[in-house]
């Protein structure tokens, strides 16, 4: 009965994209509107002696000048949208503003906030502020904060912010009946979202005295904290998300948002503030660095018996989702092998650099290039094939992950989705070229969609039939670019048989949508994807037991299509969906519907030895990559990637594939040249110049194979795709470079100069 | 230093405007509401405030408003008047070649100016006339394949190219 679900129709936005009429967080303006311009620490670990606004202050045309005094509440916990309290070390201290006699953590740490006539102004007296530091040691490298006599990052707490672990079998007996023991260390580096739209928001008071902020964010949940900031109840912060020109998970946290509220309550007026390439680059945060340090013991027949990882998670200044990165890192640590002595620990530590957070992979990743690395490197010792060893070893439908324990029960699509990325790679290139070296590797993995499961989670949304038939949707979804809102329009159409064209969705208000909680955690087509289908499904089901009335049939006979309510058997006999719709309206039956979508709940796990179930599901996949690498120059090129992922369903194939082909690619930047690097505090990438992210002449044309087996827990049985697809790519990459030169690349980006300097370490043998 | 009075059209339209000698064309198109050109990083590292301007594709963030004296610019609002533009457009729409679509306006002012210069390229000619623009979402590779499929239309259309 399927009529829209499975079709790659365009996004109802695509239009408003094209003609660049939709307008994005930076493109609206209000009359009298102030310009907002953050002063920002120089340094990244001080104490702050006194700030002097004076001299701002009296510039003309400036019309406030804010620092922590003047915040209601400048210290309280991060949230991301959670209704419940988690506690248990999960949340951090979300500091607004810099306060006199603290330390400060981080180079762009804001201190002060200023709003102006125009930006120029603004900026003028941002530089006009005078701060007194006193310059203190700092502390950098993870390893050296983990050290008991270390500079202390916060004021009084550890720099450990969280430690995680796994247990499972005996882990010394494991390695003594190992017959081979491999072992090695990964560095991956802090690496940034590079969304093409740099933050932005506007701010504004309407007649009740409610904020109102217009931003690009994507949990607009975060009203309930800067509510608390402002200490005014929550029903007086109203968020009004824009489609977003990006996020990857780095707008999950709060961006402009506290800034702009408390400017606007302040001057009474519209306070603007868009943050500049450089500021966004600075101050934002990152993703986790991790070192890893991986111990596997395998049987000679490829069967492995032992697996140690410890992780060292680089959170830098502030805790914010880190806690939860390091347990998704955790859980991910054995990837999607059965193994029956397992020990990892993963400790994540608080450093004097910008604060990592969420990023797309959110900590999997991490985990994935460990243990992908590492499977590559035991099937090169043991003299096997690298899939051979994967089937070997992989779980399977129904089996438990050898972490948790959580016992997976969709499908698991494993080795198949490894199996058809390798023979999608087709014929290899061949080389004209003996300098130029192709080679190819495989990786495959799993990764959770949907958040963990003790953060008891759930989405609400609105569906309701016009007396015309059109048909009316409100959901608080933030749309990133992946289609999340067109996804709710296709659903609901799809059941009660309404052309996309007769859709409007009302989106993202905090205040007039039903909170379909955040954009993150490839939550959004399993969580808000189940609460429209259920909305559309109540009224879709009212519609019918009416219709079933004046047509005198059973109303399971019949269906809804083409915008006529049909017996099933002779489709000659219907009702117009308008004058079904009619007989409700006369008949006083609802025609509208919000319903609510909750994810299984657990308690919060113990920590220490995670066990049980800590996310509703995950997904299963695979990518190959084939590479050509000049061993003159250590110039690496991407030939071919093939991505291949069980998505459940593809509700909309050109969206997954979308999700696949920028996933892919994304992630060829991560293996090949993303690294935020930071010296001794100091960012050193603070434009898209250092910072390299791929071109179109960079990536190669993606080939995806999408396995549909109908068995997540999403609508139609899809499962999320949006982090898993940026999964087993970097490893892919590593592996093929391997592959063709014998250089194992433990420290991302694999650079030229890193390749050529393990090429030389072989000659010099 | 003094201000300058300058002269422009923008898809078609006359501007007058009082500008400073450093103002960047971005922000002056901005200000006057042309907000389909979009700003990303004012140093011509990411391409996405692409125009045409006397049919040059031109960033104008690191473009002077005083250097657009004179000149005639075409921003995305203009496409859907050309053949071309509104089968770009088309063409982005039907292959999904659009995600957060940021960068949406600059990539295709960039392959407008392109295929107006060059109406049958192959895709890897696509790939390096829009190299100079970042996208961030898709992985390129439904971008490269709506471009070229207008490219394949004029390729069949015998010297009758679109414009």
């Amino acid at each position: 009965m399927s009529k829209l679900i499975g079709k790659a129709i365009p996004r109802q936005d695509a239009w408003a994209k094209v003609t660049g009429e939709l307008k994005y967080a930076d493109d609206f303006s209000l009359p009298g509107m102030l310009y907002a311009k953050i002063c920002r620490s120089k340094y990244p670990a001080a104490k702050l002696i006194s700030i002097d606004i004076s001299k701002a202050q009296s510039l003309a045309g400036v019309k406030a000048v804010l620092t922590a005094r003047d915040v209601p509440r400048n210290e309280t916990v991060t949230k991301f949208g959670q209704s419940t309290d988690v506690r248990g070390g999960f949340e951090g201290l979300y500091r607004v503003l810099a306060e006199e006699g603290k330390k400060i953590r981080y180079i762009g740490e804001p201190i002060a906030l200023v709003a102006a006539e125009s930006e120029a102004i603004a900026q003028k007296a941002v530089e006009l502020i005078e701060i007194e530091y006193e310059l203190l040691p700092g502390v950098f490298d993870p390893e050296e904060a983990m050290k008991p006599n270390a500079y202390l990052v916060g004021e009084k707490e550890s720099n450990i912010v969280n430690e995680f672990g796994c247990i499972n079998g005996d882990i010394k007996k494991g390695f003594a009946e190992s017959e081979v023991i491999i072992e090695d260390r990964f560095e991956i580096p802090f690496i940034d979202h590079a969304y093409l739209e740099p933050e932005a928001g506007i701010s504004w008071l309407d007649e009740y005295g409610t904020i109102n902020i217009r931003v690009c964010s994507q949990v607009i949940e975060h009203f309930r904290d800067v509510a608390e900031v402002l200490n005014l109840p929550h029903n007086k912060v109203r968020y009004i998300g824009t489609m977003i020109g990006g996020g990857f998970g780095g707008k999950e946290d709060i961006t402009v948002e506290s800034f702009i509220a408390l400017l606007t309550l302040k001057t009474k007026k519209p306070v603007r503030l868009v943050y500049t390439r450089e500021e966004s680059l600075i101050t934002h945060c990152k993703k986790h660095a991790f070192i890893e340090k991986y111990k596997i013991g395998a049987k000679k027949n490829g069967k492995i018996v032992a697996l140690e990882a410890d992780y060292i998670g680089n959170a830098g200044a502030y805790t914010y989702l880190t806690p939860w990165v390091g347990l998704y890192a955790t859980v991910s640590a054995t990837g999607p092998y059965k193994i029956p002595n397992v020990k990892i620990k993963t400790q994540m530590v608080l450093t004097n650099n910008i604060y990592a957070s969420a990023f797309r992979g959110f900590g999997s990743n991490q985990a994935n290039i460990g243990y992908e690395s590492m499977m590559d490197e035991l099937a090169r010792k043991l003299n096997m094939d690298p899939l051979d060893l994967r089937r070997i070893n992989c779980m399977h439908t129904g089996d438990a992950l050898s972490t948790t324990g959580q016992i997976i029960k969709t499908y698991v699509a494993l080795p198949e989705a490894a199996e058809k990325a390798w023979a999608g790679l087709g014929e290899p290139e061949f080389s004209k070229n003996k300098n130029v070296k192709i080679g190819r590797g495989l990786a495959m993995g799993l990764m959770s969609y949907g958040r963990m499961t003790f953060l008891r989670d759930s989405s609400r949304c609105y569906v309701k039939l016009e007396t015309d038939g059109s048909l009316i949707i409100r959901s608080g979804i933030p749309d990133l670019g992946g289609g999340q809102i067109s996804l709710l329009s296709q659903i609901a159409a799809n059941e009660l048989g309404v052309p996309m064209n007769k859709v409007k969705a009302y989106y993202t208000d905090s205040m007039l949508t039903p909170l379909a909680g955040t954009t993150t955690a490839t939550r959004q087509t399993y969580m808000s994807g189940n609460a429209a289908l259920k909305a559309a499904k109540n009224v879709r089901n009212n519609i019918l037991i009416k219709a079933a009335e004046v047509l005198n049939v059973h109303p399971d006979q019949l269906d809804i299509v083409s915008e006529k309510v049909v017996v099933k058997y002779d489709q000659s006999e219907y009702l117009h969906l308008t004058e079904a719709i009619r007989a409700c309206n006369t008949a006083g039956i609802e025609l509208f519907s919000e319903a609510q979508f909750n994810a299984p709940f657990t308690a919060i796990p113990d920590l220490s030895n995670l066990k049980g179930m800590t996310f509703p599901d995950f997904a299963f996949g695979a990518q190959a990559v084939e590479v050509a690498v000049d061993i003159e120059t250590g110039e690496v090129k991407v030939l071919k990637i093939v991505s291949c992922y069980d998505v459940g369903k593809a509700l909309n194939p050109a969206s997954v594939e979308g999700q696949m082909e920028g996933g892919s690619i994304q992630g060829l930047g991560y293996a090949l040249s993303e690294d935020f690097v930071i010296k001794r505090g100091i960012p050193q990438s603070p434009s898209f110049t250092e910072y390299i992210i791929p071109t179109s002449v960079d990536a190669p044309d993606v080939k995806t194979i999408m396995i549909e087996s109908a068995s997540g827990l999403g609508p139609y049985g899809a499962k999320g795709i949006g982090e898993p697809s940026f999964n087993n790519i970097v490893p892919a990459i590593l592996n093929a470079i391997y592959d063709a030169t014998g250089v194992r690349i433990k420290r991302i980006p694999a650079t030229a100069e890193r390749i050529i300097r393990g090429l030389k370490k072989e000659y010099f043998k | 230093m003094e201000d300058y009075q300058i002269e422009l059209t923008v898809n078609g339209e006359k501007i007058c405007s009082v500008v400073q000698p450093e103002q960047s064309l971005l922000k002056l198109l901005r200000s006057k509401g042309f907000t389909e050109v979009k700003c990303g990083c004012e140093k011509g590292d990411c391409g996405i405030c692409t125009v045409l301007m006397n049919g040059k594709t031109i960033k104008s963030c690191i473009t002077l408003a005083m250097q657009a004296n004179g000149k005639e610019i075409f921003t995305a609002k203009s496409l859907e008047k050309t053949k071309i533009g509104r089968k770009l457009q088309e063409s982005f729409v039907k292959h999904g070649a659009i995600q957060c679509g940021f960068c949406t306006t600059g990539m295709l002012m960039a392959a407008k100016g392109y295929l107006d210069k060059n109406p049958v390229p192959d895709k890897n000619e696509i790939r390096k006339a829009i190299s100079g623009i970042l996208c961030r979402c898709t992985g390129y590779k439904k971008i490269v394949e709506a471009i070229y499929d207008v490219a394949e239309e004029n390729h069949k259309l015998e010297g009758g190219i679109h414009v």
